[in-house]
């Protein structure tokens, strides 16, 4: 038997994270999800955790496992969201599905963020990004009781709260609009990332503060899986949603342009190259999927956990999970 | 001194910046969930005391600051420093004005303060919570008037002006509280 010292025996981080009662609560807005979904014909599907293919967007990293079988070792991925899963089952002719399930993200543990969360994933054969935007509004009054939701573009959003017309901003525009002290230089960062520290610290406190407010028409820039205007090309299809302080979900009227998909891939992986990270192997699956058709469809993925600190009013993530990372 | 990535950061950690030691107040990790990771510090310069924040992205490292805190006893000051002992060891420590700024009128000899040490040398004197020191001056104020609104000024023997009720008299021992200079109490030991 293993040798356990007095501290380990008589320390608290055996005991479950949330407490009894909101473990009810918590069963009980996951009960509540499905009854939404079976209401609307929108059927439950499960994805493999475990994939042979990784992520290529340069801001998430998968954790990965070697896969043994005699002499071969092959590693496999575990998924940061079902996403490349349910776009083949889509392709494959499921209809309308959702996921309700743990997706991994290897990235630091905090307030709102735990390496292995819950995620609601759902595509709606039929719907664009503004159909699917009224559906994710209709699911949070249900579950928050929250009245139906703000809705901006991200450009009214800048221009608003930030102070900046981001049409006719330049680099330095955008560094003064920002107006915070950093420990490395701004100036050598793309502006994507100082378009996203504006985002998450002058308007992010702004929105959402007394109902949900949907962001929509992201820069082309951020548009990852998600198609471009066709009236507006630098701006695309891709929506967030925030609600006090937190970002609950990001959904797309999803690009079905193989050839776009392929150029976007590559370009991560350019640009991965560029922060030093090895590349990721392009999930040839996922390809060969769009090229025999992914159906004209819109997606979102929404995080259960962030979604319940909100219904149970709990600051931080370890208040509504089993057992955070630290306890795990 | 061992370097400190962003994901070690948190409350309570020393690091070096602008080439002077800070502790760390708060450290918040944001990650979008498509964006590049950062984190938003709330720091406390230990010179200066200038508390500000600052952006650091997600997997940056910063130098760690040698920074300590003993327990020392005030012994004397010779005008030029103020000297400390620690009670076990019997090793004597100095510390120059800078270093005791405006908690230098609550210095009692023999009171244990906490020295913030910097590469082995003082940089923060922090006296203990509450101080025992004697009224050298106070106007005497009319008998009898208890319930006076807001007391007299008293200057004790350290230099340091407290404000005082009315009843308390010069050549009498109170008890101070340092952290805000506001009078506790009469002394137990007056």
């Amino acid at each position: 038997m293993q040798d356990y010292g007095q501290d380990e025996l008589s320390d608290v981080l055996w005991r479950m994270d949330i407490s009894p009662d909101n473990l009810r609560r918590r069963a009980a807005i996951i009960a509540q999800i499905r009854h939404f979904f079976a209401h609307r014909d929108v059927l439950e599907v499960d994805v493999p955790v475990l994939s042979q293919f990784g992520v290529t967007d340069p801001h998430l990293s998968n954790f990965v496992t070697p896969f043994t079988l005699g002499n071969k070792v092959t590693p496999l991925y575990l998924q940061t969201s079902p996403e490349y899963g349910m776009k083949r089952m889509l392709a494959s002719g499921s209809g309308c599905i959702y996921y309700m399930g743990k997706s991994f993200r290897h990235e630091d543990a905090g307030h709102q963020h735990n390496p292995e969360f819950t995620m609601l994933e759902w595509y709606r054969i039929g719907f664009d990004d503004h159909a699917l935007m009224l559906e994710v509004d209709a699911l949070l009054q249900g579950i928050l009781n929250t009245e139906p939701a703000d809705k901006m573009t991200y450009h009214e959003a800048f221009l608003q709260f930030a102070d900046i017309d981001i049409n006719h901003a330049n680099k330095d525009d955008l560094i003064a609009a920002l107006a915070i002290d950093t420990h490395y230089d701004l100036s050598c960062e793309s502006i994507e990332h100082i378009l996203q520290l504006i985002f998450n610290l002058h308007i992010e406190p702004n929105i959402g503060g007394s109902r949900p407010c949907f962001v929509y028409d992201f820069p082309a820039s951020q548009a990852a899986l998600a198609r471009l205007k066709a009236d507006e090309p630098g701006y695309a299809h891709r929506f967030e949603v925030y609600y006090k302080g937190l970002e609950l979900a990001n959904g797309y009227w999803e690009l079905t342009d193989p050839k776009e998909q392929a150029q976007r891939f590559a370009k991560d992986n350019r640009y991965r190259n560029k922060l030093g990270l090895p590349n990721t192997t392009i999930d040839t699956r996922l390809m060969a999927a769009l090229n025999a058709g992914l159906p004209d469809c819109a997606g979102v993925a929404l995080g259960v956990d962030r979604l319940i600190m909100l219904a149970l009013g709990k600051k931080h993530i370890n208040d509504v999970l089993s057992f955070g990372i630290d306890r795990a | 001194m061992a370097n400190f990535s962003t994901n070690e950061f948190k409350a309570g950690l020393k690091i070096m910046l602008d080439g002077e030691p800070c502790n760390i107040l708060e450290n918040e990790y944001v990650k979008p969930g498509k964006g590049q990771a950062f984190n938003r510090v709330k720091i406390r310069k230990l010179i200066s005391a200038k508390v500000l924040e600052k952006t650091f992205r997600s997997g940056e490292s910063v130098e760690g600051a040698d920074v300590m805190d003993t327990e020392l006893a005030y012994l004397y000051t010779d005008g030029e420093f103020w000297h400390f002992m620690n009670n076990e060891t019997f090793e004597q420590v100095a510390a120059d004005a800078k270093a005791l700024g405006d908690n230098v009128k609550w210095l009692v000899e023999n009171d244990v303060c906490t020295i913030t040490l910097w590469n082995g040398s003082p940089i923060v004197v922090t006296p203990p919570n509450f101080v025992e020191i004697e009224i050298t001056e106070t106007d005497p104020g009319l008998k009898g008037d208890t319930a006076g609104t807001g007391g007299k000024p008293a200057t004790l023997a350290t230099g340091a002006v407290v404000r005082v009720p009315l009843f308390v008299q010069t050549g009498e021992v109170i008890k101070v509280d340092t952290r805000n200079g506001e009078y506790v109490s009469r002394a137990s030991k007056a």
